[in-house]
């Protein structure tokens, strides 16, 4: 197993007094957070909470109502709840976009998509394959290696594995835990899954009904995550301890 | 995967017309229908083969007037595509005249083109162009502005510059949109280039298929006026299954939009 990655303190991503309003409704109210670098943060909330809309505000894509966000240096990249993969592109071809789009020089790009491919489990002649002929947790791999391939200090995942059954689900969350241990990279991971939110993180954010900030639980679980520890007694108090404060918010 | 078609999807029509042609046969032969009314399928197959030259040369007269026609549908369908997806301004200002340019009947502008154009090739093409024209604006419009905001919000992350929205994500997005209104405009291409024929075809030392048209309605020669639409419709077939065969070579990638 991976060793866990050190953790520096200063903030890598600051979350300030972050206000958003559409018309007459607010969707968050007055969040602030500091996320050190290295630390891999969940964000759970109800449905319609703004867990997402923090999580596009911190990418840049929303601009807030009031408040702001500071990146400290981080270029983070994003993964949607749908793979958003361009269907007349090959994965590779996906997977090179980011690349392109930064004028990169063409050199090592073939080895540089090998090498993000492999990392999140995908072989040469899955990346050859068009999206259609690939499986939804395949389209989600190579939507992860497009986000990984600039070489990002910061990752924000936007329910990225909503849509996958159950296995493929935890299998990824593994294979996600093994790429974060290895590239020593922030996440700031939406889900509506309180187990998966206890599991994979050092710290979760629980936002409320009404878009303010309920609670920021601690999860000081060994950092070495394998599926066993869901069954052991500090997980389920922590996993207990995130359900209370979101039912508290409701 | 594509599966082919079974037989039968080949088998039925023709074996249906066939069924046709012999009922119309008999018909003729038992109530011996005049030729200026009805002529028979023998007659007509007789006719054709006697004026074979002239009529295959009027097809492909035809046959280059919707092309050139279509050509330039294609361009300028694109161009105002492009204009109405990136100009709300001309999107607003322009696309309702579009629209009402659509819904004049064709053979009310036509000698207008005409006294602009005069008799002749180049208002043949301008008619086939003005009819073909608007399913591909409509759809390369629609294709260039119906992009996944997935999409728009990744290249926004990845701070991707306006043209480099444009031909990585809108205009590829386009294809199939593109794809569409050209077999919808390849169709009514032959439609254009009858109605052109037959109005400004007179003048000019080749003619094609809507010029025999009106000559034989004229002249009341029947089973001329029967070959010339049946090589017509003969065309705008051709014209649709030759789209498709060319979108689906150059467009391979798209296959599975195209197929839906």
């Amino acid at each position: 197993m991976t060793t866990p990655i050190s953790m520096s303190l200063r903030p890598a991503i600051t979350i300030d007094d972050l206000s958003m309003q559409y018309g007459d409704a607010t969707v968050l109210d007055s969040v602030s957070c500091d996320i050190p670098a290295g630390q891999w943060i969940s964000i759970v909330g109800p449905s319609g909470c703004g867990k997402s809309t923090l999580l596009r505000c911190v990418a840049g894509l929303t601009n807030p109502t009031t408040g702001m966000v500071q990146l400290g240096g981080q270029q983070p990249a994003f993964v949607f709840q749908d793979p958003t993969l361009l269907p007349w592109r090959s994965a590779a071809d996906n997977i090179q976009l980011p690349l392109e789009l930064e004028e990169q020089s063409t050199e090592n790009r073939s080895d540089r998509i090998l090498q993000v491919a492999q990392l999140v489990g995908l072989d040469a002649t899955d990346i050859n394959k068009y999206p259609r002929e690939l499986s939804g947790g395949m389209r989600m791999r190579v939507s992860i290696a497009r986000a990984l391939v600039m070489k990002p200090n910061a990752l924000l995942l936007d329910e990225p594995f909503a849509a996958l059954d159950e296995i493929l689900r935890q299998q990824l969350n593994q294979e996600l835990l093994h790429i974060w241990q290895t590239q020593q990279m922030t996440v700031l991971f939406v889900t509506h899954n309180v187990t998966e939110a206890v599991y994979l993180s050092q710290r979760v954010l629980v936002l409320n009904a009404n878009g303010t900030v309920g609670g920021d639980v601690t999860i000081d679980l060994p950092a070495d995550r394998v599926p066993a520890i869901r069954n052991t007694p500090p997980f389920l108090e922590k996993t207990a301890a995130v359900t209370r404060i979101l039912q508290e918010g409701l | 995967m594509t599966t082919k078609p079974p037989i039968s999807v080949v088998l039925y029509p023709i074996l249906f017309l066939l069924l046709l042609l012999a009922v119309w046969q008999a018909a003729d032969w038992i109530w011996k229908i005049p030729r200026i009314l009805l002529p028979s399928p023998w007659e007509i197959i007789t006719i054709s083969i006697q004026r074979m030259d002239d009529l295959l040369s009027a097809t492909l007269i035809t046959a280059q007037a919707a092309l050139a026609g279509f050509a330039l549908a294609l361009a300028i369908g694109t161009t105002f595509g492009l204009l109405f997806s990136v100009s709300k301004i001309a999107r607003r200002g322009v696309y309702p005249y579009m629209i009402f340019l659509q819904t004049v009947p064709i053979v009310a502008i036509a000698p207008l083109i005409i006294i602009w154009f005069g008799g002749g090739m180049a208002s043949i093409v301008v008619i086939v162009t003005v009819i073909s024209l608007f399913p591909i604006v409509t759809n390369v419009t629609t294709g260039l502005r119906s992009v996944d905001t997935g999409l728009l919000d990744l290249m926004t992350l990845y701070r991707a510059a306006p043209h480099q929205v444009l031909f990585k994500v809108r205009l590829p997005n386009a294809i199939p949109y593109l794809v569409t209104g050209a077999k919808i405009s390849s169709g009514l291409t032959i439609v254009g280039a009858v109605i052109g024929e037959y109005m400004a075809g007179h003048g000019i030392d080749e003619q094609g298929l809507g010029y025999y048209i009106f000559m034989s309605s004229q002249n009341f020669q029947t089973e001329i006026l029967f070959a010339a639409i049946f090589l017509s419709t003969l065309l705008g077939v051709a014209m649709v299954g030759g789209v498709s065969l060319l979108s689906r070579t150059l467009f391979s990638r798209w296959t599975y939009q195209l197929e839906q």
